[in-house]
């Protein structure tokens, strides 16, 4: 399948977008599934309302609010612009941040069904024979709960590789710097005889995500082997 | 090792109040479910902050409530055995073993056993590379054992650690128990609900019923005294010969000579007969041409009735020995504290435990 510069521009732009939404909102989700999952703490009912709203928003919505507050002159994108440099507004790293956020809930959802399920009387065991809280959950907690942490990273990355609404309201579709595959297949619908380009672009999305969801198939299969290995 | 004990912890309905100090040795917290031992343990342990009170081990305060003292439980070194082994299963028997010992290393006190001699103890050698999950119950338990001694504890707790396994894999870990006490010299606090098992390997025992400490003392005083539905003494003894024609052996003790089925210990070792009160016949003339080979005489110290049955206490030359007699018994021999009598005891009935 020959695709033209501009295509792989667009799939490897959605790539990278997907994967570093996905990597770099890992750590915060891990931390959030915990604190949901175990903590007793004042707000928590509002971290998980919080946490859902950009599966219940519209995403224009999100992206909307995303664009008013890490825009060039929203609060926090000014913020960051002027004391650490870092632009969200029309470049990559925004489109990235909008994916980060829709497909969080997601993420969260599954990590936090699979901390639950870790029994806590382990983790009373392994205090008992001297590690300390930050190592119980190194040690026990993590490697126990990893199918369901792959399981969400998995899906905020397919998340990440579809999400058009927020991503198209916040950074605009420009080629070369936040056209991702969605926006690249709306551009081609929207010109006459880019019916070609929209179907080569569908089947590459469709080729992504089978791959993914293939991948964490696998990685699970190998770590749940692991465990009952004798 | 000492550990001193004072505290009470309110649950719902159940208000639990102990106060006890235990000596070296294994110190057997016993009583009938739901009488609080568990919730005692985890006390001990950390896994349970009580209301009020203190628990302090070699005199280091663990607890305090009234100065707001709480030490964590991943800083008091104490070795804990659950009744569910709690292994964990992503890893290896030898890195389930290793674990509590990676956090120890720097540790100076408590005792501190070999990786080797430990898995010699207790025979787990072919089991390092297995997983957890592929153990049977007693494998699981003993691997438990071993995971905590070898994370240098100074005191081990252990949960009923024998109550989820069957009689064969019981009598399969006791001995490695009463080698920790004999060969380690590690001091234990084991709760268990089984007669059996407390009149085997404790040294002192504390008793609890509904939260409440109801008697503390050694194995032999204590345990004719407990409430235990079963009840029984226990005598400790020195295997003077074997018969092997019969395949009996002979044991003197305090209250005189008992012959048993054969043990399979050599001459000279200490056991303890654990005999129930109803196997224990009483006669007021030295019976003659009958069956039983146990025959001890001595004084009828106490008659506690209860419905239609009594319990008798016997003072046989200092050793204590119970008697489950009928009330109807008890009239016809006109049995009461001071009266001579000759106590019954078959063979059989004496069971290893």
């Amino acid at each position: 399948m020959i695709l033209s510069a501009e295509e792989w521009t667009a799939v490897r732009l959605s790539l990278l977008v997907a994967v570093t939404a996905t990597l770099a909102s890992l750590p915060l989700g891990v931390a959030v599934a915990y604190a949901l999952a175990r903590g007793r703490f004042w707000g928590k009912s509002l971290l998980d309302t919080l946490v859902h709203l950009p599966l219940i928003l519209p995403p224009v919505v999100t992206g909307y609010l995303l664009l008013l507050l890490f825009g060039k002159r929203g609060p926090i994108g000014e913020f960051l612009d002027h004391y650490l440099g870092i632009v969200f507004s029309f470049r990559w790293t925004g489109a990235a941040l909008a994916c980060g956020v829709m497909g969080f809930p997601l993420m969260v959802r599954a990590i936090r069904l699979s901390i639950e399920a870790v029994d806590t009387r382990l983790e009373a065991a392994a205090g008992t024979l001297g590690a300390n809280p930050l190592m119980v959950f190194a040690t026990i907690t993590l490697p126990l709960c990893l199918p369901g942490v792959i399981a969400g990273a998995i899906l905020a990355f397919a998340k990440s590789m579809g999400e058009f609404g927020a991503t198209i309201t916040f950074v605009s579709n420009i080629p070369g710097e936040t056209q991702t595959l969605p926006t690249a297949i709306y551009t081609f619908i929207q010109v006459p005889g880019g019916d070609a380009g929209a179907l080569r672009l569908t089947l590459i999305s469709v080729l992504i995500s089978m791959a993914a969801l293939l991948g964490s198939e696998l990685l699970a299969r190998r770590i749940g082997a692991r465990r009952v290995a004798t | 090792m000492s550990l001193d004990l004072d505290i009470e912890h309110r649950r719902g309905d159940f208000h639990l109040a102990a106060r006890f100090a235990a000596q070296p040795g294994i110190t057997a917290l016993f009583g009938r479910s739901g009488s609080g031992k568990s919730t005692l343990v985890d006390i001990v342990g950390g896994l349970i902050r009580p209301d009020r009170g203190k628990v302090l081990v070699d005199g280091q305060t663990l607890v305090d409530t009234a100065r707001g003292v709480f030490v964590a439980k991943h800083r008091r070194r104490l070795g804990y055995v659950f009744q569910d082994s709690r292994l964990f299963p992503h890893l290896s028997v030898r890195q389930n073993l290793a674990y509590g010992r990676w956090f120890a290393r720097a540790a100076e006190d408590g005792v501190a056993p070999s990786f080797e001699s430990v898995v010699e103890l207790l025979g787990i050698g072919p089991l390092l590379d297995r997983q957890p999950g592929s153990l049977s119950g007693g494998e699981k338990q003993r691997v438990a054992i071993g995971r905590a001694l070898l994370a240098r504890p100074r005191l081990l707790l252990m949960d009923e650690p024998l109550a989820s396994l069957d009689e064969a894999r019981r009598a399969e870990i006791m001995p490695y128990i009463e080698r920790l006490r004999d060969d380690v010299g590690l001091p234990i606090l084991y709760v268990s609900h089984s007669v059996a098992e407390v009149a085997r390997l404790a040294t002192t025992v504390v008793i609890l019923s509904q939260g409440r400490v109801t008697a503390v003392g050694p194995v032999l005083d204590i345990l004719p005294l407990a409430d235990t539905g079963d009840r029984g003494a226990v005598l400790d003894a020195v295997i003077e010969r074997h018969d092997e024609a019969f395949a009996i052996t002979h044991l003197t003790c305090a209250a005189g000579e008992l012959q048993v089925p054969r043990l399979a210990a050599p001459t000279g070792t200490s056991v303890r007969a654990y005999i129930r009160a109803r196997d224990v016949m009483l006669s007021l003339q030295p019976p003659q041409e009958i069956s039983a080979l146990n025959v001890l005489s001595g004084k009828v110290a106490e008659v506690a009735n209860s419905g239609a049955q009594a319990d008798i206490r016997l003072d046989c030359n200092g050793a204590t020995l119970m008697a489950r007699l009928t009330n109807k018994s008890v009239q016809r021999l006109a049995l009461a504290p001071g009266k001579p009598v000759f106590a019954v005891i078959k063979s059989v009935s004496f069971e290893r435990s």
